[in-house]
């Protein structure tokens, strides 16, 4: 069945944002979108009253009717009204859980994995062997108050002590639910089958327990999917059920509204599914930085609870260092200033930054902001730990150990960015230099900004259980992404190896789709952008000897580009990135560079 | 006309002010409706469950878990004292025992026979709520708190540290933009709310802390002090928590800023006045800003009503303090709501509002300013 029309809102914490798409021409479209003020809070206290403020702002840019006095009409009758409306949500802090694990690197990781991979904000790990003592876990709990908790532990038939103990401190500290004080905490079990019973005897009468299938059957396969699908579920029957308006809300929608990082992680997947392609996303926004990527087809999400541009700025200053956010600030500046100007924008977020200083300021954060966060995805971004592997004699020579990180900086074929200070950047030079700067992309990796953050929403419209809808759905939510969500940056090439000073690290001949030809030599620490557009380019990169840009050290590669908005960007500056330790050679670094890209409007040299 | 909403920081004269004093956990409230209330006179209390202590009684006394009934002593429910037996094997020919003792006073609240854990629940920690500003009960919320209200001044700061706090106001800056220095503070301030200007620095806030000066309000402070002060860096701004003799409040933000005019002269108005003072901050949804409270006993009761509840927009008039580089702190008038976006240096587009700061005229993001709500 064809959609005609598509309604999609996100709930956010601050902003309801709502996206109009409609079947034009044959193909789906974005064509409105609009936005309100969340209305989860006092005064209003339902969260339908900002849906339908943010509706009714696409009602009066369409023109099309979609409202019904207080109700989206649906479905599509003549001209009025819409064939679906589905929604995400992640107002009122989003969703909290805290898990429990036998083993905090393996089935403690396992049930994080599930946890960041529903969509919520882990709160805490508890595992057997945290080295915390069981009073000061049972404190923890006491103090963090979470949405729901997820508890693993042991393979099925295994032994049963272990978990059944972590059942037993939950127990002890009796958790109370953060939202209401009505209802009983759901609890999900995931661990070993054989305890089952003992952890309902423990846990049944204080919790509202849901035993599904274990996290971790044996040691070297995780299980995820059940998991995650009843986090989704319980999210949806007790968490969602507290918040104001929510009720309502789900009786609108044609899918069970999802949490909206949940959203976006399921998108990405299938995005790389789709594409056969690794990707990295990343989401900067106030108080927190979700990395999602797609490595040798796993999927991994990572949540920096404390890396963001406003709420937690001053994080990142604590975080990364202030020589670190310094190194890239392409002019002098008194640093116990620069510590009063970024804890001004902690207590005042909602600020904008007015000068070219202030702006520089900001996206050198940024950076830190994205690096920091990268690094805590890598650490978690890893294959089983604790899994017994055969080795052969060849083996021995390259000993690859459990546990080893998934993201490969080489194989990586796309990075998308969202968040304001990367989708709103005055210049997207500015957007697609500080993905470069802090990811560290490696050989050939394309580069997208997601226009206004629609991910969300695109996301539960692709994971759509309705048989009568859900491939139409989908169809749908990739068409949008690929013509309207994303805006194409360009592709950025760069080279890595051993590279001495000023020599030709990489040569490069460009065939563009007119004809026209480009070579090109990209010397050791040089930055060159090419302009063109989204199309097609032939690019042959031959590397220097010891050099290699994605087909092994000195091999060369004839391939396909894509140009953008920024167009091609050849990095040859290394890896890592080195700016200068001395101020002048970094401060004439960071101008030549800025300048390769036309990033500020005064810092050409 | 032109109209835009911004976030503003109350500064109230006289106004209505309703404050929510509710226990964490259920319990009774002591007080009752239309009673009148001194700030430190207790409404409610409550007990909080004790902290739990775990034993591990079947690894202590090497049985299986299965077995620990045979080896307890005592059963769920019973209290204990610290050092009590809990458990003892029988040994070999009622020789070589071995047993286990508890290491808190507490009831025994289970007995695991799959893992060998015996719980212990110390006794319960109580908790009392006082009243925190002088005023008479509007509301009982059942078992829970009560909802005082009270007329007098309303202030907010930015930011914040320390809790509640209450004391005599006590002006020592001679103008709103000059500096409180230690050289002020002295030992006959204990107790007091020291209001300045501009400024404080680290050293005057030390010696505050140390004459057990209740309260400082001031302009600016610097962001890279509070490192001192909390003992750690601060990286989100959630504070009210610390256990400090002095609540800071800030109101203009970080750095030297002269304190708002209207601030200033209210609060000057209030010398030697009860206030009380909270510096908790939460910067996140939910918004919490620290705040000074200064009763009116003699309140002229016609104040306006429900003041402290709205939020003014920003129209053509309208008195704005500019909130971020360049300009920062400073108070000018909104002359003109240009309705298109306008390009900044930054190249970034925005929604501006033209002010006119000291006769100049200055075109500032909307986003970077702050109605000053006066009343």
């Amino acid at each position: 069945m064809k959609l005609r029309s598509i309604l999609a809102t996100d709930c956010g914490s601050t902003t309801t944002k709502a996206i109009l798409i409609e079947y034009v021409d044959g193909e789906y479209r974005l064509t409105y979108r609009g936005e309100a003020p969340t209305t989860v809070e006092a005064p209003f206290e339902d969260v339908t009253r900002g849906v339908l403020n943010a509706a009714m702002e696409v009602e009066e840019l369409s023109g099309r009717k979609i409202l019904d006095d207080d109700s989206i009409i649906t479905p599509q009758k003549g001209d009025s009204g819409v064939d679906i409306y589905i929604s995400t949500s992640s107002a009122g802090g989003g969703l909290q859980m805290m898990v429990a694990g036998v083993v905090k690197s393996m089935s403690g990781e396992s049930a994080e994995r599930a946890a960041l991979g529903a969509g919520s904000i882990v709160m805490d790990v508890l595992a057997s062997n945290d080295g915390r003592k069981p009073h000061e876990k049972i404190t923890r709990i006491r103090q963090l108050r979470p949405d729901m908790i997820l508890l693993s532990g042991g393979v099925d038939g295994g032994t049963t002590k272990h978990v059944v103990e972590l059942a037993e401190i939950l127990a002890a500290a009796n958790p109370q639910p953060r939202l209401g004080q009505d209802y009983k905490l759901p609890v999900i079990y995931a661990g070993n089958n054989k305890a089952t019973s003992d952890i309902e005897r423990t846990l049944s009468d204080l919790t509202d327990l849901d035993v599904t299938e274990n996290i971790r059957p044996v040691l070297e396969k995780e299980n995820l999917k059940p998991s995650r699908d009843k986090i989704h579920d319980l999210f949806m029957e007790h968490v969602m059920q507290q918040a104001p308006g929510y009720k309502k809300l789900m009786s609108w929608t044609d899918a069970p509204i999802m949490p909206t990082p949940g959203a976006v992680g399921a998108l990405i997947e299938m995005v790389a599914k789709k594409e056969n392609i690794s990707v990295v996303g990343v989401d900067i926004g106030g108080a927190t930085t979700d990395i999602f990527s797609v490595f040798q087809k796993q999927f991994n999400r990572t949540v920096s609870a404390n890396l963001g541009m406003s709420y937690s700025i001053c994080n990142v200053l604590v975080e990364a260092s202030l020589s670190n956010v310094l190194r890239w600030v392409p002019f002098d500046i008194d640093e116990k200033e620069l510590t009063n100007r970024i804890g001004n924008k902690m207590i005042r977020p909602t600020t904008v930054p007015q000068s070219l200083e202030e702006l520089v300021i900001e996206q050198a954060i940024a950076r830190e902001a994205l690096r920091l966060s990268f690094v805590q995805h890598k650490a978690f971004a890893v294959n089983l730990k604790g899994v017994q592997k055969e080795r052969t004699i060849s083996d021995a020579f390259e000993q690859s150990d459990s546990g080893q990180s998934l993201v490969d900086m080489i194989e990586l074929d796309l990075i998308v960015g969202s968040g304001g200070v990367l989708s709103h950047a005055p210049r997207r030079e500015q957007s697609a230099k500080m993905l470069i700067d802090s990811f560290l992309p490696e050989g050939i990796t394309s580069l997208a900004v997601d226009s206004i953050f629609m991910m969300p929403q695109l996301g539960v419209m692709a994971n759509i259980d309705k048989k009568s809808i859900a491939e139409e759905a989908r169809v749908a939510a990739l068409e949008v992404f690929e013509k309207d969500c994303l805006i194409r940056l360009g592709t950025c090439v760069a080279p890595v190896g051993s590279m001495s000073e000023s020599e030709v690290s990489l040569k490069i001949n460009l065939e563009f789709k007119n004809g026209e030809k480009k070579s090109i030599d990209l010397q050791s620490g040089e930055l060159i952008r090419v302009e063109v557009g989204y199309e097609e380019v032939k690019a042959e990169l031959i590397p220097a000897k010891g050099i290699n840009v994605g087909a092994g050290k000195g091999e060369k590669i004839d391939t396909i580009i894509f140009g953008g908005q920024v167009g091609l960007i050849f990095d040859g500056r290394g890896r890592p990135l080195d700016v200068g330790s001395d101020p002048n050679d970094r401060i004439s670094n960071l101008k030549k560079w800025a300048s390769a890209l036309n990033e500020y409007p005064e810092l050409k040299e | 006309m032109a109209h835009s909403y911004t976030p503003g920081l109350k500064v109230l004269k006289n106004t209505k002010i309703l404050k929510e004093r509710r226990l964490p956990l259920k319990g009774s409230v002591s007080a009752s409706i239309g009673s009148e209330v001194k700030p430190d006179e207790i409404i409610a209390r409550t007990d909080l469950p004790g902290n739990v202590q775990m034993v591990n009684v079947a690894n202590l006394l090497n049985v299986d878990a299965s077995d620990i009934k045979q080896v307890m002593l005592i059963d769920v429910g019973s209290k204990i004292d610290k050092n009590d037996l809990l458990a003892e094997t029988k040994g070999l020919f009622g020789f070589f025992k071995s047993n286990a003792k508890s290491p808190v006073a507490g009831t025994v609240e289970s007995i695991s026979d799959v893992t060998g854990q015996v719980v212990i629940r110390e006794a319960p920690l109580p908790v009392e709520i006082d009243a925190y500003i002088q005023g008479s009960v509007d509301e009982i919320i059942e078992n829970e708190g009560v909802v005082i209200e009270s007329k007098g001044s309303f202030i907010q700061g930015i930011f914040g540290v320390g809790g509640e706090s209450r004391g005599k106001i006590k002006v020592l800056a001679c103008s709103r933009d000059s500096e409180i220095t230690a050289e002020m503070i002295t030992s006959d301030l204990e107790g007091m709310i020291l209001v300045g200007g501009n400024f404080i620095s680290l050293d005057a806030y030390k010696k505050a802390l140390a004459c057990n000066v209740a309260g400082v309000v001031v302009g600016g402070f610097n962001y890279y002090d509070l490192e001192e002060v909390l003992g750690y860096t601060l990286g989100v701004a959630i504070t009210g928590s610390e256990d400090l003799v002095t609540s800071l409040v800030v109101t203009e933000g970080y750095g030297k800023i002269q304190m708002g005019q209207q601030t200033y002269n209210l609060l000057s108005e209030s010398n030697g006045r009860l206030a009380s003072i909270n510096g908790a901050t939460q910067i996140r949804a939910g918004v919490i800003r620290p705040e000074i409270i200064i009763p009116i006993s003699d309140a002229s009761k016609n104040g306006n009503e429900n003041k402290a509840e709205k939020t003014i927009g920003m129209t053509d008039g309208s008195t704005v303090r500019v909130i971020r580089s360049p300009n920062f702190g400073e108070i000018g008038i909104v002359k003109e709501l240009p309705a298109e976006l306008r390009k900044m240096e930054s190249e970034t587009m925005v929604r501006v509002a033209i002010i006119d700061i000291d006769g100049k005229q200055f075109e500032v993001p909307r986003s970077n300013l702050e109605v000053v709500e006066i009343d």
